[in-house]
């Protein structure tokens, strides 16, 4: 038997069907991924180098095992549902996780206008915004020099040396450059700026501060003709030891506090300051002390009473059409339908912008042909413009409702309702004893998620009124339909001063409200079974 | 069954003979009145925006008289203005989102409906869980990113469509991997168990097999999020900055917005000629949106 096995052997199937696919392994596919992961590595390289060289550990680092988990993954053998999953998570975990993640951590510092930046930067700021010509310093004979788009300085020293040098790199001997009759004609590298070319940037040349050395209490070397330089030197001073400031002038010392600026004894600070976190700051300053939280409840009430009516008008529309057209002897159901659903299909950005248009006091359609000329502030009056922002987004949402009551309505089971038409139940008793509650257990997740969708709806906001009409003396421009992420919006970019911890932690405050109204949500659906 | 009765009762009416004209309308012609009302109140905004294209004065008080005059100026003007260029950029913009998203929820949806491997349930309910925040409400974390990122790779970085493009891709298996995955559940293993006997690569079964099955839903996930990125605003407006590099929803508000010399036909027939292609989409995905919404993808 065994030999018989051992002669004979059935031929396995292998060979033959695996033509039908073709050879494995280093196919074209593999030439493909060889290729793509190729280019990711360069692409990934060149970026660690840039990054090293700005000095942004943050993106060195997430670079660094970045290139490591894809090489690993397409290159081994083992890890074959990595090699699908890992684009999607790469985008998932830096373009929505990590800025979830972020906005927590920034909703706890002071990041904004004023707190842009490190420490040290603002200290090097602050030295050469203040800075003034050194008394008895000389005059130098210089030129204007360029690499690329950066400007820089080369000065003839008092010794005849002549010193290259740009606003990032010190003053260094450039022993090569070309001299005659005290002006410099040629700097090996660079390239030497004529009259025309000063006055064409002239403002980046008389902006430029070349730093005489690595220390910036050494002071820097400023032009304001592009022909001579002198040596300027901060009127402050900063000792790295103390760390504290000096007014060389008033011998004022200031000194860093814990919001990230240099403060004097006697209060005075100096700008800009740098990020620090500040503990519950901004949370606090949202409810309570600060200029926007006089407003913060308001906004936050009406936010909720927005989405609350919001749903409660397009469902009701919405149901009530589906039980009108719930009749098979309507003729052209087909045609009322898809000419119903017309202002869903149409792109809601441009329905607020449209609606904008018509509701406009002197000039709208509304007022000067439908109310025959009426001069009714739609938009610029508080309760009216409520009343707009709910009028417009009923006619951008009842479609969808009406659509999904449509749905609920047919998936009513006909028996019940026939029975109690047989018991003499009255339509209006069929309706709000079983229709009204068999369509609203079958719509509940969506009616959510809507609450979800208008807690958040930016657009219509924005578009629409844009907030408003303002607060007369909120500092930040915000106003009476204002919801929390439009005032988010205008906390972050459109106040006198952007404040981003602020911003950031009235966003965390809706990320709890969403997260808890999701859950409310999602529980209802069967989505965790699925897994 | 609801249907079945209306539709022997339908059947007894017209044997009989017709209903008198005054139980026609209590039981019928009524829903017609309201219907044609409805309908008046879906497209006067539609119908107004049309003729204020379709006027040459431009101002939003000319506007007002429906259809007064029929004229294309407006239209032909958009061409010496940005409106092509913020086209173009929607087009690409949701173009490449769209393919991105499919080719991604494709592959991600395909991991996890037929591998079992370690970390594959606690990846799934972290996916669920981060579903439940939209993207939109970290959009100063966003900014700030972008201007970091802009320090290291200035072609990711702030007013940059490609940036644009890979800020929504992060969105992508959030909204739509689950959607796919359900699908991808459907379709028979016994199909790849036969492929694999046959010698098939991973990669052959899912190129070859899995994806040809799953085509109808690759496009419907494809339509829907080139019609989500299309409408984008928020996001939109925070990273680009020039008007080169607006997308249509960017530059048409910047138009709307315009108090001062707003230019409205300019603007309606921007909106016009933009909504056209969406509507059409629409039809064609109806019953798609209203299911999908279900399943957790919203409509931006």
């Amino acid at each position: 038997m065994t030999r018989t096995d051992v002669d004979t052997p059935t031929p396995s199937p292998a060979p033959r069907e695996r033509r039908r696919f073709g050879s494995s392994g280093l196919g074209l596919g593999f030439v493909i991924k060889l290729v793509l992961v190729a280019l990711v590595d360069a692409l990934g390289v060149y970026g660690l180098l840039a990054a090293y060289a700005v000095g942004h550990w943050g993106i060195i680092t997430t670079l660094a095992i970045g290139l490591v988990v894809v090489n690993w993954v397409y290159f081994s053998r083992k890890a074959i549902p990595a090699k699908y999953l890992v684009p999607g998570l790469a985008f998932l975990l830096v373009y929505q996780l990590f800025v979830m993640l972020y906005t927590g951590y920034v909703s706890f510092t002071n990041y904004g206008d004023g707190h842009n930046s490190t420490k040290s930067d603002a200290i090097s700021a602050i030295l050469l915004q203040n800075d003034r010509r050194v008394e008895g310093s000389p005059t130098l004979p210089m030129a204007v020099v360029q690499k690329g788009d950066e400007l820089g300085f080369a000065v003839i020293e008092e010794d005849g040396q002549v010193w290259v040098g740009t606003a990032d790199q010190p003053l260094e001997a450039a022993p090569d450059a070309v001299v005659q009759d005290g002006r410099i004609t040629e700097v090996p590298g660079w390239d030497v700026l004529s009259y025309a070319q000063v006055i064409e940037r002239q403002a980046d040349v008389l902006e430029l501060r070349v730093p005489v050395s690595d220390d910036p209490n050494q002071g820097a070397v400023r032009t304001q003709n592009g022909t001579s330089a002198f040596a300027s030197r901060s009127i402050y001073t900063y000792d790295a030891d103390a760390d504290t400031m000096t007014n060389t002038d008033t011998g004022a010392v200031y000194r860093p506090n814990d919001q990230g600026v240099f403060v004097s004894d006697d209060g005075a600070q100096l700008t800009p300051g740098w990020r620090v976190a500040v503990g519950f700051d901004n949370y606090v300053a949202m409810v309570t002390g600060s200029d926007l939280s006089a407003y913060f409840f308001q906004v936050l009430a009406w936010t909720f009473a927005f989405a609350i009516l919001s749903v409660g008008t397009t469902f009701a529309l919405g149901l009530f059409l589906a039980v009108v057209f719930n009749d098979e002897r309507i003729k052209g159901r087909r045609a009322y339908r898809s000419l119903l659903i017309l202002p869903y299909a149409f792109p809601g950005f441009l329905a607020a912008l449209v609606w904008r248009g018509m509701l406009n006091q002197k000039f709208g359609f509304i007022n000067e042909a439908l109310l025959g000329g009426a001069n009714i502030p739609w938009l610029s009056d508080p309760w009216l413009a409520k009343l707009s922002v709910i009028g417009v987004n009923l006619w951008l949402g009842f479609p969808y409702m009406f659509l999904v009551a449509t749905g609920a309505l047919q998936g009513l089971p006909g028996d019940v309702m026939e029975s109690a038409r047989m018991d003499g139940a009255s339509p209006a008793r069929i309706f709000r004893s079983i229709t009204l509650p068999l369509v609203l257990v079958a719509t509940a997740p969506l009616l959510i998620a809507s609450f979800a969708f208008n807690f958040n709806n930016f657009a219509l906001i924005y578009m629409l009124t844009g907030g408003g009409p303002n607060f007369p003396d909120a500092t930040v421009p915000i106003g009476a339909t204002d919801i929390l992420i439009t005032m988010v919006y205008a906390t972050a970019f459109e106040g006198g001063a952007r404040d981003y911890g602020l911003a950031s932690a009235m966003a965390i405050v809706i990320f709890i409200f969403v997260g808890v109204i999701s859950w409310a949500g999602f529980r209802r659906t069967r989505s965790l079974e699925e897994i | 069954m609801a249907s079945d009765v209306a539709t022997v009762r339908g059947q007894q009416t017209t044997l009989e003979h017709k209903p008198p004209r005054s139980r026609w309308w209590r039981e019928v012609g009524w829903r017609h009145v309201i219907g044609v009302v409805a309908i008046a109140y879906c497209l006067l905004p539609l119908l107004y925006i049309l003729s204020a294209s379709l006027n040459p004065g431009g101002s939003l008080t000319g506007s007002n008289q429906l259809f007064k005059t029929i004229d294309f100026t407006n239209y032909s003007d958009l061409g010496s203005t940005d409106f092509s260029t913020w086209a173009v950029n929607s087009l690409i913009v949701a173009s490449v989102t769209a393919v991105g998203t499919v080719l991604m929820c494709a592959s991600a949806a395909y991991a996890f409906s037929r591998f079992r491997f370690t970390g594959r349930r606690a990846t799934l309910t972290g996916l669920l869980l981060v579903q439940m925040f939209p993207q939109t409400l970290a959009f100063v974390a966003i900014f700030l990113l972008l201007l970091s990122i802009g320090d290291v790779f200035p072609v990711l970085g702030l007013n940059s469509r490609l940036a644009l493009i890979a800020v929504y891709l992060g969105a992508a298996l959030g909204t739509n991997a689950f959607l796919m995955y359900g699908f991808f559940n459907t379709i028979p293993r016994e199909l790849d168990e036969a492929a694999k006997i046959d010698g098939a690569t991973h990669a052959q079964i899912f190129v070859t097999i899995i994806l040809r099955l799953v085509a109808p839903i690759l496009a419907v996930v494809g339509l829907l999020s080139f019609i989500a990125t299309y409408g984008e605003f928020v996001i939109a407006r925070v990273v680009l900055q020039t008007p080169e590099n607006f997308t249509l929803a960017v530059g048409l508000y910047n138009w709307a917005a315009d108090e001062r010399n707003a230019p409205w036909g300019l603007f309606a027939a921007g909106a016009v000629i933009a909504s056209v292609p969406i509507i059409v989409l629409f039809q064609f995905l109806q019953r798609y949106i209203v299911g999908g919404l279900t399943s957790g993808s919203v409509k931006g």
